[in-house]
C-alpha cells in the first residue's frame, strides 16, 4: 500500500445507494455528484471528476491564509484554479467586506463540475457541495430544483425548473443555522446565479443583510466560536428567538434590498429569502417562485437542531 | 489522524492544547476547535477538551420477531433509528482507518455475549490487495479461459474456469490496480467499487461476449438477459427424467447448447429396455445418445439458436421408425417443448402433448434455478491493519486460523482462506449499503471487524487500554442502525467455548 498523504485521511469516494450518484469526501468537503447520459460517458465523467477532486483540498489549504483575508487590489496572485474562482466571485461585490472563503463551497462545486463535463457528452450533471450546487445542462435537459428552508422540515416549499435556456448554473443557500457562520438572522437565503461560486458568495452576503436589532437575537464575536474564522472579531448570530412581525419584515426588507441590487446588475439571477415563515423573492424568477411558495409563519417555529442542513433536490 | 484511543482513555488530547483549543489532524485543514464546537467538516468536534468523532457509527442490531413481522435486510422500512435493548454490533463502516500509523484501530469495543466478555476491533481497511470473483450463471459462451475482461478498453481482469452451469471471472487484483497504467488502476478500482456497491457493470471479453453484471441480478449476455439456469445438460436431463417419460413417448430429444440428449440411444434409455428408433439428430456424436454442436449458440431452445425444433433432425430411418411413433422434444430449461406423432410418411406432425409429459416439462422448469450474478469480494488483511489490533500482528493471524477470532466485514460473515495471512472472501450482498469506498492509490476501502474473547485478546497482546464498553460508545456517539442479515451468524458471538452459567 503506497498512499502518500502528508497527514490526515485521504480523499474517499463511494457509490451512493441506487448506484448512480457518487460521493466524494475529503476533510470538510462533501460532494454528491451525478451525471446523466450514456453509461460509458458517465463513467468517464466520474473518473475525471475524481481525478480533479483528489487534489482540491490540498491546493486550497496551501493558500488558506490568503483565502481567509479580504481581497486586496494588489494582493498576492492566487495559484489554484478553485481559489481563483473564489476570488473572481467575490470581486463582483467590490468594497463590501468579504473573503474568498465565502465562495469556497460553490467554487469547489464549479471546479469539479468543470472537470466532470470536460470532453464528455452528457445530457446534464450536477455537483452538490453540501447544498451549493453547480449545474451542467444541454438543450432539452432541465433540473427541477426544490427548495426547503433551513428551519423547516425538509419538504419542498417550492420548485423551479432550470433548463438550458436559463442563465442559472449555480444554486447556493446560506443562513445562520448553516455550517458557516452568518452575521445575519435569515433562516435561509437561496440564490440562483451564473455559477455556484457566485451564488455562494451572494447567498452569504444577502443572508448577512437579513438583519434587525432585537434583544432576542444573540451574537458573539466570530473568533469565540472559531479561532481561525475569516470574520475575526465581527459579531455572528448564535440564536434567534421568535421575533415580532415588524422585525421580520424589516430584516427581510434589508435582505431583499441587497438582493435587488445584485439582481439589478446581473450578479445574481434570483433569490429567495426566508425568515420565521416570512419570505421575499427577488429577481427574474420571482413570479415563478411566488406562485409555488406559501408563506406560513407557523412553519419555521420550533425548528430542531437536525433541521439545519441545507437540502435541495434536483 | 484523530487519535481515538485518546478518547478511549477519556483523557484530553494533549496535542496542541491551547486555551481549550484542540487541533484536529483528521485532514489537512487542521481546524483549531473550541470546546463544544465542531470543525469545518462537522465530523470531528472538541468534546470536553478531547477531539471526538461526531459521525454516526453504523451498527447492526439483532431484533426479535415482532408480531410476526421481520424487517427484511436491506429494505427501506429500517429508518436507521436504534432499537433499545437489542444486541448491538458496531461495524467498521465509515469508522475510518489509522493507516499508516501504528496506532490502535479506530474502535475497540467490549461487549457481552451469553455471559462471555467479548471484544470487537473495528476498522476500515485500505485494500490494495483485493479483487472480486464473479460467478455468472449461464452456459452461454462468455469467453475463453484467461481471455481479458475489459472496461473502457482497460483490462480489469480475466475469464477463469467454467463451473457447472456458471462462468467465472476474476476481476481487480493488485496488478491491475497499481501494476499497470494510472488509467488501468482507476478503471479497475471503479469497476470493483461499482460491483461491490451493488451497481451494474458493463464489460467486454476479448474474443467473447459483452456482459452486464450486477450482484444478485440475472446477467445480461450480448444484450439478452439470462433467466434460468438449465437443469443440467441434455444428457443429464435424460438421466434425471428418463423414467418419468417412459411409456409416454417413444423418443425424447433434449435440446441443449452443450450436449443434446437422445433417449432411445442413451444409456438411460437402454436401461429401460428402449431400442434406437432411427431418428438421427445433427451435430457430432460424443457417446451413444449424446451429441455436441447440434446448432449454434443463441437465444432459442436450450441456449441454441434453434427456434424450430424439427430443424435439428437430420434424418428418420424407415428401417427403425414407424407410423404413429411418439416424439417428444424439450429444452434443458423446460422453457420450450413440443410433441409430434409420425404420420404414414414418417413425417413428424404436431400433436397435443400428453399430460404426463406436460408434468415433466413443468418439473424441468421447477428444477432450474434463477440465473444470477454473484460477486465475492476477496482481500488480504495485512500490514498495519493487524497492528491496529495487536502489538504482535502474527498473533492475530494465528488467532484467526485457530478459529479463536471471528472476522466479519460490516458484520457479514466471511470465509478466511487456510494458509498464511488473513485472506478473506465475502458475498457483497450480505454487507450493508455503502460499505465500500475508494482512495487515490487506487485501492478499495472496506469495513473489517475482528471479534474474540476478551481474555484471548489480552493474551495476544491486544491494545487493552483502548478498549471501551459498547454501551459507552453507543451513548457517546450518534448511531445509525442497519438491519443485521438474518441468515448470518451473530457477528458478536464467540467462535468457541461459550460458557453457560456460573
Amino acid at each position: 500500500m503506497s498512499v502518500t498523504v502528508p497527514f490526515g485521511a485521504p480523499p474517499l469516494g463511494a457509490v451512493l445507494p441506487g448506484g448512480n450518484r457518487r460521493h466524494f469526501q475529503h476533510g470538510p468537503i462533501d460532494l454528491v455528484v451525478e451525471a446523466f447520459g450514456p453509461g460509458h460517458e458517465v463513467g468517464r465523467a466520474y473518473k475525471q471528476a475524481w481525478a480533479r477532486f483528489e487534489t482540491v483540498l490540498g491546493e486550497l489549504v496551501g493558500e488558506l491564509p490568503v483565502l481567509r483575508a479580504p481581497l486586496k487590489a494588489r494582493g498576492p496572485a492566487l495559484k489554484g484554479a478553485t481559489a481563483r474562482r473564489m476570488a473572481a466571485a467575490c470581486r463582483l461585490h467590490g468594497q463590501v467586506f468579504v473573503t474568498p472563503m465565502a465562495a469556497v463551497a460553490g467554487a469547489v462545486a464549479d471546479e469539479v463540475l468543470a472537470a466532470l463535463v470536460a470532453g464528455r457528452t452528457l445530457e446534464k450533471a450536477y455537483v452538490n457541495d453540501g447544498g451549493d450546487i453547480a449545474l451542467h445542462l444541454t438543450p432539452g435537459a432541465a433540473f427541477d430544483a426544490g427548495m426547503v428552508s433551513l428551519a423547516t422540515a425538509p419538504s419542498a416549499a417550492g420548485t423551479i425548473a432550470i433548463d438550458h435556456a436559463s442563465p442559472v448554473r449555480g444554486i447556493a443557500t446560506s443562513g445562520w443555522r448553516g455550517r458557516s457562520l452568518s452575521r445575519g438572522i435569515a433562516d435561509s437565503v437561496t440564490v440562483l446565479a451564473r455559477n455556484a461560486a457566485e451564488a455562494d458568495v451572494a447567498a452569504t452576503l444577502i443572508a448577512n443583510a437579513v438583519d434587525a436589532d432585537h434583544p432576542r437575537i444573540e451574537r458573539v464575536p466570530a473568533r469565540e466560536l472559531d479561532p481561525d474564522s475569516d470574520l475575526g472579531e465581527r459579531a455572528v448570530t448564535v440564536a434567534v428567538g421568535v421575533l415580532p412581525d415588524a422585525s421580520v419584515i424589516e430584516a427581510l426588507a434589508a435582505g431583499a434590498a441587497a438582493a435587488e441590487a445584485m439582481a439589478a446588475d446581473g450578479r445574481i439571477v434570483a433569490a429567495h429569502l426566508v425568515l420565521q415563515g416570512g419570505t421575499r423573492t427577488v429577481g427574474a424568477l420571482a413570479a415563478a417562485l411566488e406562485d409555488r411558495t406559501r408563506p406560513d409563519r407557523t412553519v419555521s417555529r420550533g425548528a430542531g437542531p437536525d433541521q439545519r442542513r441545507r437540502a435541495w433536490t434536483t | 489522524m484523530p487519535d481515538d484511543s485518546a478518547l478511549a482513555k477519556g483523557k484530553a488530547n494533549d496535542k496542541a492544547k491551547d486555551g481549550g483549543l484542540v487541533t484536529c489532524d483528521a485532514c489537512p485543514v487542521l481546524c483549531r476547535i473550541r470546546e463544544g464546537r465542531s470543525g469545518a467538516c462537522d465530523r470531528y468536534g472538541n468534546v470536553g477538551g478531547a477531539l471526538t468523532r461526531l459521525d454516526p457509527f453504523v451498527v447492526t442490531q439483532r431484533v426479535a420477531e415482532k408480531e410476526g413481522d421481520l424487517v427484511a435486510f436491506g429494505k427501506d422500512e429500517w429508518d436507521g433509528a436504534m432499537i433499545k435493548g437489542a444486541p448491538t454490533f458496531i461495524t467498521g463502516i465509515g469508522s475510518g482507518t489509522t493507516y499508516p500509523d501504528y496506532k490502535p484501530a479506530p474502535f475497540i469495543v467490549a461487549s457481552e455475549y451469553d455471559g462471555v466478555d467479548m471484544v470487537t476491533v473495528v476498522s476500515e481497511g485500505i485494500f490494495s490487495y483485493c479483487g472480486i470473483k464473479v460467478k455468472i450463471d449461464t452456459d452461454r459462451f462468455v469467453g475463453a479461459e484467461t481471455a481479458a475482461v475489459r472496461v473502457e478498453g482497460e483490462q480489469v481482469g480475466h475469464v477463469t474456469t467454467a463451473e457447472y452451469g456458471s462462468q467465472m471471472l476474476s476481476l481487480g487484483g493488485v496488478r491491475h490496480l497499481t501494476g499497470g497504467s494510472k488509467k488501468e488502476g482507476t478503471v479497475t478500482c471503479d469497476t470493483m467499487l461499482t460491483l461491490c456497491s451493488g451497481g451494474p457493470m458493463e464489460m467486454t471479453v476479448d474474443g467473447g461476449a459483452k456482459l452486464t453484471v450486477e450482484a444478485g441480478k440475472p446477467p445480461v449476455i450480448n444484450g439478452s438477459q439470462e433467466e434460468r439456469m438449465r437443469v443440467g445438460c441434455g444428457s443429464a436431463t435424460i438421466g434425471i427424467f428418463a423414467k418419468q417419460w417412459h411409456g409416454h413417448a417413444d423418443e425424447v430429444i433434449v435440446v441443449d447448447d452443450h450436449i443434446t440428449g437422445v433417449l432411445s440411444e442413451h444409456q438411460a434409455g437402454r436401461f429401460l429396455g428402449m431400442e434406437p428408433v432411427g431418428i438421427r439428430v445433427r451435430g457430432r456424436k460424443s457417446t451413444p445418445g449424446r451429441y455436441f454442436q447440434v446448432a449454434e449458440p443463441g437465444t432459442g431452445w436450450g441456449g441454441t439458436d434453434i427456434t424450430e425444433p424439427l430443424s435439428i433432425i437430420e434424418s428418420i430411418n424407415p428401417r427403425n421408425a414407424w407410423p404413429g411413433l411418439r416424439l417428444f422434444m424439450v429444452s434443458t430449461t423446460g422453457e420450450d417443448a413440443a410433441f409430434f406423432v409420425l404420420d404414414d410418411d414418417l413425417k413428424p406432425v404436431p400433436a397435443p402433448m400428453p399430460e404426463p409429459l406436460e408434468v415433466v416439462v413443468a418439473r424441468i422448469g421447477e428444477n432450474c434455478e434463477p440465473a444470477l450474478t454473484t460477486v465475492m469480494f476477496m482481500a488480504g488483511a495485512g500490514g498495519s491493519l493487524r497492528a491496529g489490533v495487536t502489538e504482535n500482528p502474527v498473533r492475530l493471524t494465528r488467532s484467526v486460523r485457530e478459529a479463536l477470532t471471528r472476522v466479519t466485514c460490516g458484520g457479514a460473515p466471511v470465509y478466511v482462506w487456510p494458509g498464511g495471512g488473513i485472506t478473506l472472501m465475502v458475498d457483497v450482498t450480505t454487507m450493508p449499503e455503502n460499505s465500500f469506498g475508494y482512495v487515490p492509490t487506487p485501492a478499495l476501502v472496506a469495513p473489517i471487524e475482528f471479534t474474540l474473547r476478551l481474555d484471548d485478546y489480552a493474551a495476544m497482546g491486544g491494545h487493552m487500554d483502548a478498549v471501551r464498553r459498547v454501551d459507552e460508545v453507543a451513548a457517546a456517539g450518534r448511531l445509525k442502525s442497519v438491519r443485521w442479515h438474518d441468515r448470518a451468524p451473530w457477528p458478536g458471538a464467540p467462535l468457541h467455548g461459550i460458557a453457560r452459567g456460573p
